[in-house]
């Protein structure tokens, strides 16, 4: 490994990166309207099915109440989460039948609703109150729309270019040098991270200041969980280009793994309730941890240590295409 | 001393295809090496296995001696049939790019004088004319200042002018001391830039030496043109072959065969007399033209 040789690819990769303009735009234009839009679009009220959460649901009597039609009960096991979820508007009320309590968030209308509906059907409940702002639609979309962009600009701007540089004779070129593949696919990975986590930072910031996202964790640890996704995607990219020549081949192949992942991994709507067998597969896709890992961060305030399943996965899952994709390479 | 290439036994087959079968040759140091041949006669694929970028099916190679290794890597400039270039950077940055590689390099200074790159210097390189990008790719490689440069077929494409110019670049390296390895089509390139010469088809030599000794070897007779509207149609003690505008009449004795055309009354307004060319021994050899 030459470090030498390293940056003279890093630094003829950057400047093509910074001087493409009509590529660079697009990779900040895309997210920012796709957020905005969404803003927009949702800033209205939520959906009209109210949410119920139900502690110890299968060891109580069921209430009178859960027979009231239109409203979904969902059992819940972790009392301090569900309270949390009513803070934040992500559940409308949480009854505990075996305690007699129930907990509603004082600036829900909803909970005012269901407060009446309770007292109506069931008696003797004891009143809880919290107060928090809800979580809107986009504060739950963000970390779906920039791991997408993530990985669509690290699958495309990777894999493909990959195997372009394949196709056009540059990376025969380059094997005629005494530059190694590790050095090139080093500069290639770093370069294209370097670039996403600064689109990445920049959505951010422009769609923070205009939508004011809320923030429960920590801006470090959703930096971490960015930089160990880019990377994973990144070494996705490279393990699909390692040997393709053809680019026709390169794009459809791109194509079917980023749709079925951007649709599975949940950045539009969260699998909860889906098929469980759909479930399992969103497992084995990075796009999901990250996701996951960055939306705990900023809705449930989480902290690394809590999102450690999701890192670790990320975390084997690069190793295994990077060695597989660094086995594989063929400059030809 | 071991020899400067030498090649044993040289195969590579492509699915059963024998681009190359089994052939051998040596290189000798500052010579410039010619490997000539129509298309698909396994020119580049022999280039491109001495270069070391494709493995040989077959043979062995070694470089003064030893087989091909990191030593080679960075004493071997390598100018490819076709070359794609990093897109958005200049010509400049191009070369820096590639002098960062290697362990030796020559003066950027140096390079941009002799292969006369200053005037598009700061140019993307996806703006550059056919003969401006060959220049780049040769200074490309020059970068290592290489013991051996290997030129696949560098001229193809580029209109006379261009041509020339590029044969000027290429004789002022070989002044250097360097040794040259060239394949081409063109068998006049070969004839002004090389001092030995294969000649291939279907994968195998059919004549090597020094183009004059070839010549020397194969023909002893030289070329007599006439324009053919001067030239009788009935003349059938003289044997002439019509090629376009042209008549040509091969002959061993110049003195006797111009006294012929004069006892024949023939106006020797439009003579001219050309020597063998490899081309014609080309045709000789297989019995084809070159370029079909």
């Amino acid at each position: 490994m030459s470090f030498r040789r390293f940056l003279a690819i890093l630094r003829a990769r950057n400047k093509e990166f910074w001087r493409d303009r009509a590529a660079l735009s697009w990779n900040f234009i895309f997210p920012i309207m796709i957020i905005g839009g969404f803003a927009i679009a949702f800033s209205g009220d939520g959906p009209d099915l109210y949410k119920v959460g139900i502690t110890d649901a299968e060891n109580s009597q069921k209430l009178h109440f859960e027979e009231t039609q239109y409203i979904q009960f969902i059992p819940v096991t972790d009392l301090p989460t569900a309270i949390t979820k009513v803070e934040r508007h992500q559940l409308d009320m949480l009854v505990s039948p075996s305690t007699q309590q129930f907990w509603i968030n004082e600036t829900s209308p909803a909970g005012y609703m269901l407060e009446r509906l309770l007292k109506g059907s069931d008696d003797g409940f004891k009143r809880q109150a919290v107060t928090g702002q809800g979580i809107r639609y986009v504060d739950w979309l963000i970390s779906g729309i920039l791991a997408m962009n993530l990985m669509f600009s690290a699958l495309f701007g990777v894999g493909f270019v990959i195997v372009r540089y394949r196709k056009n004779g540059m990376l025969k070129r380059l094997k005629a040098t005494p530059v190694t593949a590790f050095e090139f696919i080093a500069a290639q990975v770093i370069s294209r991270m370097w670039l996403l986590l600064s689109v990445s930072i920049l959505v951010f910031i422009l769609t923070d200041l205009a939508l004011d996202f809320r923030m429960y964790g920590s801006y470090l640890d959703l930096l971490i969980v960015f930089i160990l996704g880019a990377i994973c995607l990144i070494s996705l990219g490279l393990l699909i280009a390692a040997r393709l020549a053809s680019e026709e081949l390169a794009g459809g192949l791109l194509n079917a793994i980023s749709w079925p992942m951007m649709f599975l991994s949940g950045v539009w709507f969260s699998l909860e309730g889906v098929n469980p067998w759909l479930v399992k597969l969103a497992q084995l896709l990075p796009l999901t941890h990250v996701i996951d890992g960055a939306r705990a961060i900023m809705i449930d305030g989480a902290g690394l240590v809590d999102i450690l399943p999701n890192l670790m996965v990320l975390v084997v899952m690069t190793a295994i295409f990077l060695i597989i994709g660094a086995y594989t390479f063929r400059w030809e | 001393m071991p020899p400067f290439l030498q090649v044993d036994n040289l195969a590579r087959y492509y699915q059963g295809v024998k681009a190359v079968d089994g052939i051998s040759f040596t290189i000798e140091r500052g010579r410039c090496f010619g490997l000539l041949g129509p298309n698909g006669a396994g020119k580049t694929t022999t280039v491109e296995m001495l270069e070391g970028i494709n493995e040989p099916s077959r043979g062995s190679i070694l470089y003064q001696g030893k087989p091909l290794g990191r030593r080679f890597k960075d004493e071997a400039g390598i100018m490819f049939q076709t070359t794609a270039l990093q897109d958005y950077i200049t010509v400049r940055e191009t070369l820096e790019m590639f002098q960062q590689m290697y362990p030796r390099t020559i003066p950027l200074a140096d390079l941009i004088e002799s292969c006369s790159l200053d005037e598009f210097l700061d140019r993307d390189t996806r703006k550059l004319s056919g003969g401006q990008r060959q220049r780049l790719l040769l200074a490309i490689a020059l970068v290592n200042d290489p013991e051996v440069i290997f030129l696949d077929e560098p001229t193809t494409g580029l209109d006379p002018q261009a041509r020339r110019n590029f044969w000027e670049l290429v004789q002022s390296i070989k002044k250097r001391g360097k040794t040259i390895v060239l394949t081409t089509h063109y068998m006049e390139e070969a004839y002004v830039l090389c001092d030995d010469i294969i000649i291939m088809d279907h994968g195998r030599i059919i004549a090597q030496g020094t183009p004059e000794a070839l010549l020397a070897k194969h023909f002893g007779d030289v070329v007599l043109q006439l324009p053919k509207s001067d030239f009788p149609a009935d003349s059938s003690q003289l044997k002439a072959l019509e090629k376009g505008d042209l008549v040509e009449i091969l002959s061993n004795d110049v003195n006797q065969t111009i006294h012929q055309l004069i006892e024949l009354d023939i106006s020797l307004t439009g003579l001219r007399i050309r020597p063998r060319t490899l081309e014609d021994l080309f045709l000789a050899l297989t019995g084809r033209e070159l370029r079909a």
